[in-house]
């Protein structure tokens, strides 16, 4: 294991954005005087350091300023205030195929890439077989890639952009392209790069990818660093302000039922609990209350692992029961045998919502509990799993 | 500053941390950026060759069009005003004269309208990756030198084809113009291309300004002309002031054989010099111009 030092520092870094209506030599002529100018900071006095082979997941709602965040770092825009310092070679993959021409072959576009990229002729005469090889698309790399498919396209761009041999790789939202089998290329080609220790940024919007890939994330909000730190943390940090943002909106409507409470109890004891065997049945009761009457409402419920992954999930329209319009108190109660979870711990949320409006309340993390499965296996699943020889 | 003049690539992989930030000086700027280039000189190459590529891509006659055009504007100029409006009568070998003239004439406009619009026209790639942004208005400088070669090539065909080749004493004026032509149209290109991002009427008036000088510069008549009508007064003075011309009135005096010496300004060869020191001040401006501006570029393209 080398020794981990700082390969990217931010110092105290501002961005100001100038918003201006106006564009044409006219229109300047005309208002001037009153210039329809706004500043708008995208980012204010973001100052962290990154160690060489860490994973770094920036995350955010939309307009947090990640994606700035992730130019600044990349040099394609000069912040107003303060210094970014970086060392080792950067690969940026901000868009897949900037720079691709569509009246070229694949095979110039390839060439033409990976000098955008920044790699000499010599290095892409070197790689360009292992880089048509990852693209799979051998048969058409010399056909105009006007022609190509969108798939195609990304699938040839991709293969340029990770061959690149970069120190340092930004990532905004490209893992998403191609079809399974690539997708699944190229996370495993992600996947390396953390193997080989080199330092990879991403901005992405799926919450999983941050979870299962980074050791660390960033929460970006309205310009401001948030939270910098461990991600599971990070990630209920963000779920935390888009949890404000809704209750934010909802002020201003008319009345709707909530969410009172929630319990999980042992079926057969019929007691309360917040440790879990493998193989326990549980029931989860959900209590909501409506001061107006409400008809054809939908109670859900759901299973989150440590890291906000998806474990389980169910509504009362799932699970075909017809509801009754009420007004006053339901406690609606989810039967769940022999859940057959493994070791770690998991949360359990519970929403609220009426056909005709969609869901209108979630309460991520209503409870939470942890299980125990009396193994020394790993993972969500609880499998009673045994292993011999044969051979 | 001492690590920020240090971070141009090939110490990316120092074992210390350097600035990204171009630096700001005058002299550390303009050398950080130079040696960016130098650096990336496999892509400008590669964008040069992009253009021709995709440009003739698909059509049959391909790289011939670069000489279609100037050829077909060979025939209107020789017909229209040599022929018809009688410029003939005064300049011999108009054919050659005028061929000579628009060849200067196309590489100057050429990079100019084509650098103006280098910036925008790849905002694509500048939103996206980090590149030293000079390399766009240079790529298009990069094309305009070849098809000015192709041009070339043709007018000394021309040349002895019609029995004027052009006289070895004068032919040393050709390089320097074309050294004063591609200078001058760099500078000016450095400070379109950056305007152009902010103020997008730039291109519009680019292609009008370059209609007026054309037709401010002795390409389709003689400065003989021009020196009978103004009889060396202050409009003579400001005609020659027309940094093109001098250029052009060089170049044309070193491919076009029956030019005698009196057809051209006696300090012509001053006037070139000063032009040439121009055009650096202007590159040396334009780069600063652009430097300043390119930081913003990705968010206002």
């Amino acid at each position: 294991m080398t020794h981990s030092s700082t390969v990217i520092r931010l110092e105290d870094v501002s961005k100001r954005f100038v918003v201006h209506k106006e564009k044409s030599l006219k229109e300047r002529l005309v208002s001037r005087g009153r210039r329809s100018r706004e500043d708008f900071w995208a980012l204010k006095d973001i100052s962290f350091d990154i160690q060489s082979s860490s994973t770094v997941g920036l995350i955010g709602a939309n307009g947090s300023g990640k994606s700035t965040l992730l130019k600044v770092i990349g040099g394609i825009i000069e912040p107003t205030a303060g210094e970014v310092l970086r060392k080792g070679r950067l690969a940026a993959l901000l868009e897949l195929g900037a720079g691709f021409h569509p009246d070229l072959t694949g095979r110039e576009n390839v060439y033409l890439n990976a000098a955008i990229l920044g790699m000499s002729r010599q290095e892409t005469e070197l790689r360009f077989d292992q880089i048509v090889d990852f693209s799979g698309i051998e048969a058409f790399i010399d056909t105009q890639v006007k022609f190509y498919s969108s798939g195609m396209y990304v699938r040839l761009a991709f293969a340029v952009a990770v061959h690149v041999d970069p120190e340092i790789l930004l990532v905004d939202e490209v893992l998403a392209v191609g079809d399974e089998p690539f997708q699944q290329k190229c996370l495993d080609k992600i996947r390396s790069f953390q193997r080989d220790g080199r330092t990879i940024i991403m901005v992405t919007h799926s919450l999983a990818t941050v979870g299962d890939m980074c050791d660390r994330a960033i929460v970006m909000d309205h310009g401001d660093m948030l939270f910098d730190g461990d991600v599971s943390t990070a990630l209920h940090t963000l779920r935390d302000t888009f949890r404000k943002e809704e209750e934010v909106e909802h002020e201003e409507e008319p009345y709707l039922p909530t969410i009172e409470a929630a319990r999980l109890i042992d079926i057969a004891t019929d007691l309360e609990i917040d440790r879990v065997y493998a193989g326990q049945s549980l029931r989860m009761e959900v209590d909501i209350h409506s001061e107006k009457e409400m008809s054809q409402w939908i109670v859900g419920m759901g299973i989150e692992g440590n890291l906000g992954q998806a474990v389980f999930g169910t509504n009362t329209e799932r699970l075909g029961i017809e509801t009754t319009p009420f007004v006053g108190d339901k406690t609606v109660a989810f039967e769940l045998p022999r859940v057959q979870l493994g070791t770690d711990r998991f949360t359990m949320h519970a929403s609220l919502g009426t056909v005709e409006r969609g869901t209108f309340q979630k309460i991520p993390q209503i409870l939470a509990f942890d299980v125990e499965d009396g193994t020394r296996n790993v993972g969500t699943l609880s499998i009673d799993a045994t292993a011999r020889v044969v051979k | 500053m001492s690590n920020a003049s240090k971070s141009r690539p090939d110490e990316m992989f120092a074992d210390t941390l350097q600035n990204i930030s171009p630096p700001k000086g005058v002299i550390a700027g303009t050398v950080h950026t130079v040696r960016a280039i130098i650096d990336r000189r496999d892509l400008l190459f590669l964008l040069v060759q992009r253009e021709f590529k995709a440009r003739y891509k698909d059509s049959s006659f391909g790289v011939l069009w670069s000489l279609i055009r100037p050829l077909a504007m060979l025939l209107i100029y020789y017909v229209a005003v040599g022929k018809f409006l009688g410029a003939e009568r005064h300049i011999p070998d108009f054919a050659i004269y005028v061929f000579s003239g628009l060849t200067a004439w196309s590489l100057f406009s050429e990079i100019i309208s084509a650098g103006t619009g280098s910036i925008v026209n790849n905002a694509g790639l500048i939103k996206k990756v980090d590149l030293p942004r000079e390399i766009f208005p240079l790529s298009a400088i990069g094309t305009a030198l070849v098809n000015f070669g192709i041009q070339f090539v043709v007018l000394l065909i021309a040349t002895f084809a019609l029995g004027a080749p052009p006289r070895l004493d004068a032919l040393w004026l050709v390089p320097i113009s074309v050294i004063v032509i591609t200078a001058y149209a760099l500078g000016i290109t450095l400070l379109l291309s950056a305007w152009n991002v902010y103020l997008r009427d730039i291109q519009h008036l680019v292609d009008i300004a370059l209609l007026v000088l054309f037709w401010a510069s002795p390409i389709t008549y003689s400065y003989a002309m021009v020196h009978d009508v103004l009889k060396g007064g202050f409009l003579e003075q400001l005609f020659l002031a027309n940094p093109v011309t001098p250029a052009v009135l060089a170049f044309q005096h070193g491919m076009w054989s029956p030019g005698a010496a009196d057809t051209i300004p006696g300090d012509l060869g001053w006037r070139l010099l000063a032009t040439f020191v121009l055009s650096l001040l202007l590159v040396a401006v334009g780069q600063r111009v652009f430097s300043r501006l390119e930081g913003n570029f990705a968010q206002e393209l």
